[in-house]
């Protein structure tokens, strides 16, 4: 870093770019920062949301607002379309399906999750590696690859066209990324914890039980949280698996019902914002949880 | 610190969660002594185990390899669906799928969605996650914000999108309000046009997802090293240049990794926006489009899967080659040293 000391066009309250002390660095980064920043800042989030807002605000429209002005605001703001859309059997079915769904998917992706990266963080035993490996070797395997015979498999199970037979894929499928993620957070539990539990007298189950689930609980979160997402927005496998509008959740009723009224746009789009509500309140109810999984640090 | 072990003391890293993303230098699992399974009886100890491991494995098993097994059986055969499949054909859809112009063209399409992909996300991501990472007000606002467009799901995107996008959509209805009109478009249906809007719904899906990536990848470089720069006096670009890419690479490479994955796999968006069968027309056509088109639609099972076999082995070599040469040294003593 000795060669230049080339001073750059671009300023920045956090980076000086003259040869600075200490001091310097200290007093100036908690005041507001540089204005070209929150430019760029607001121009991406723009761009962002825009369009998520075109489809929240194009609900308070009527289908003549749409065809005369498709880029306006709405003039008068309408809440028919909404309301029409809260007051349907067809929309909660499909909200209650994908919530059981999703919660069941969750909880059987993390139970079981888990419980098989716990066997591969902290026993010794032969096929340990292949264990982990045979997971980390699933995240190859996207959904869609085995669409058809996964189908077949389901049919043979006589789940077809039930909640079941989306859930059970789910949870499979879900695995290797749990281990992936869960299996760093157990063997940083120091060993030190589990032999004075073993001292104490608890078996490695109880170990379990009561050690590791408190202190892989971050994990558990970003991990259930991953599922729960993940589950609430696919798309494939209940496209294949479901048929029958009772069993439909949320991403097939939106098609479903954007095609049903493709002439109602005003309708479609209420139905397709209220369908994406309940993922974003999740989300920005756990963002930091989701966020912090994605650095996979373990703080604690 | 004092009770880390195995840190570095290049980065200060804690030696166990950050190493798949952050830390090249790290060292995985140190080595860990277990004196107390050793006493323990080796028949209790495999019961936990087989209790404890054996529903995940078996659900696993059922449900994710069988059916790509079954998917790589059925490529054998010419199959229609009804019935066990019976007509052996041995590598002939193989050799159908190496002579077969459209399987070419949607290979083009994935390979193209890939590199335009990295190209177009990768630069702007850092980018962006540079100027984000800096302390400015409101920096958690911005990071949910950004990251809305992925959250959201497939079916919300193109519906949103196709609606926008329609020739007398929003989107040409703003650029005739803005002085633009000259710029309006079949943004859908024009050929040549589809793909780059494909490419721009894209990545204004994934790129929060990436800004989020490189900025968790940003926060673990430890401050000290931008402070020892400045008090030699280097630029801010030579920082971010010598200092903070380098760094970054690790977070950089995995990112990519994913994207090309993620790219060589696309499906949903390309079948919602453009449907099952105007997908081939419109030139935004995926390998896994045609498969499901060539399988589900045409009812030539056979040809599908083997279809299906030939994109997880294109996936499955493309990712072989990436972590030989590019993860390598990510990877080495994260992932694959860190458990055997």
């Amino acid at each position: 870093m000795s060669a230049t000391t080339a001073r750059s066009w671009f300023s920045s309250a956090t980076e000086p770019n003259t040869p600075a002390g200490r001091r310097d660095t200290r007093d100036r980064p908690q005041k507001w920062g540089n204005p070209f920043t929150y430019f760029v800042a607001l121009l991406f989030i723009g761009v962002c949301i825009a369009p998520v807002l075109y489809i929240v605000v194009g609900g308070f429209r009527t289908n003549s607002q749409i065809t005369t002005s498709p880029a306006g605001l709405p003039h008068p703001w309408v809440v028919d379309n909404y309301i029409n859309v809260l007051k349907s059997n067809t929309f909660w079915g499909e909200f209650a399906n994908s919530v059981i769904v999703a919660l069941a998917s969750t909880i059987g992706i993390v139970v079981l999750g888990l419980m098989v990266s716990f066997v591969i963080a902290r026993y010794d035993f032969k096929l340990k590696g292949a264990m982990y490996s045979l997971f980390a070797a699933g995240l190859m395997f996207p959904m869609v690859i085995a669409i058809t015979p996964l189908y077949i498999v389901i049919k043979d199970l006589k789940l077809v066209d039930s909640l079941f037979g989306v859930i059970v894929p789910q949870i499979a499928f879900g695995l290797p990324t749990t281990v992936i993620i869960l299996v760093p957070f157990l063997r940083a539990i120091p060993n030190e914890i589990e032999e004075a539990a073993a001292i104490d007298g608890a078996s490695r189950l109880g170990f379990f039980v009561r050690m590791v689930v408190p202190l892989s609980l971050p994990g558990v979160v970003t991990v259930g949280i991953l599922a729960f997402i993940g589950s609430w927005n696919n798309y494939v496998l209940p496209l294949y698996i479901l048929n029958s509008q009772a069993n439909f959740t949320l991403p097939l009723g939106v098609q479903a019902f954007s095609s049903q009224y493709s002439t109602d746009t005003a309708k479609v789009l209420a139905f397709t914002s209220l369908a994406m509500l309940p993922a974003l309140v999740f989300f920005s109810v756990f963002e930091k949880r989701i966020v912090g999984g994605l650095t996979g640090a373990v703080k604690g | 610190m004092s009770d880390t072990l195995g840190t570095d003391t290049a980065t200060g890293h804690r030696s166990q969660g950050t190493s798949r993303v952050g830390g090249a230098a790290t060292s995985g699992s140190p080595t860990r002594p277990r004196p107390a399974s050793r006493r323990r009886g080796r028949a209790k100890m495999r019961l936990e185990i087989a209790l404890l491991s054996g529903p995940a494995i078996i659900m696993f098993l059922a449900f994710v390899i069988f059916p790509v097994a079954l998917a790589a059986y059925y490529g054998f055969y010419r199959w229609h669906g009804y019935g066990a499949p019976t007509d052996w054909v041995g590598l002939n859809n193989y050799k159908l799928i190496l002579t077969d112009p459209a399987f070419q063209q949607v290979l083009k399409h994935s390979f193209l969605i890939m590199g335009l992909s990295l190209v177009i996300q990768g630069p702007l991501a850092i980018v962006l996650a540079l100027l984000l990472n800096q302390k400015i007000r409101g920096r958690s606002v911005i990071r949910v914000l950004i990251f809305v467009p992925y959250i959201i799901s497939e079916v919300i995107v193109g519906t949103g999108w196709s609606l926008m996008l329609q020739s007398d959509g929003a989107v040409n209805d703003l650029l005739r309000h803005i002085g633009l009109g000259s710029l309006q478009a079949d943004w859908l249906s024009n050929p040549k046009l589809a793909i780059w809007t494909l490419m721009g719904i894209i990545s204004w899906k994934y790129i929060g997802f990436a800004v989020i990536l490189m900025l968790a990848g940003l926060q673990s470089i430890p401050e000290e090293l931008f402070e020892a720069a400045q008090i030699d006096g280097a630029s801010y670009w030579q920082i971010q240049r010598r200092i903070t890419l380098p760094l970054l690479g690790p977070t950089i490479r995995i990112w990519a990794f994913l994207s090309i994955i993620g790219s060589l796999q696309l499906f949903d968006l390309v079948y919602i926006i453009w449907g099952q069968y105007v997908s081939g027309t419109a030139g935004t056509s995926t390998m896994a489009i045609y498969m499901l088109a060539q399988g589900r639609n045409a009812g030539n099972y056979g040809y599908g899967s083997a279809i299906a076999v030939v994109m997880f082995l294109i996936s499955l070599i493309v990712a072989l080659i990436y972590q030989r040469f590019v993860l390598r040294r990510d990877l080495r003593g994260a992932v694959t040293e860190g458990v055997v």
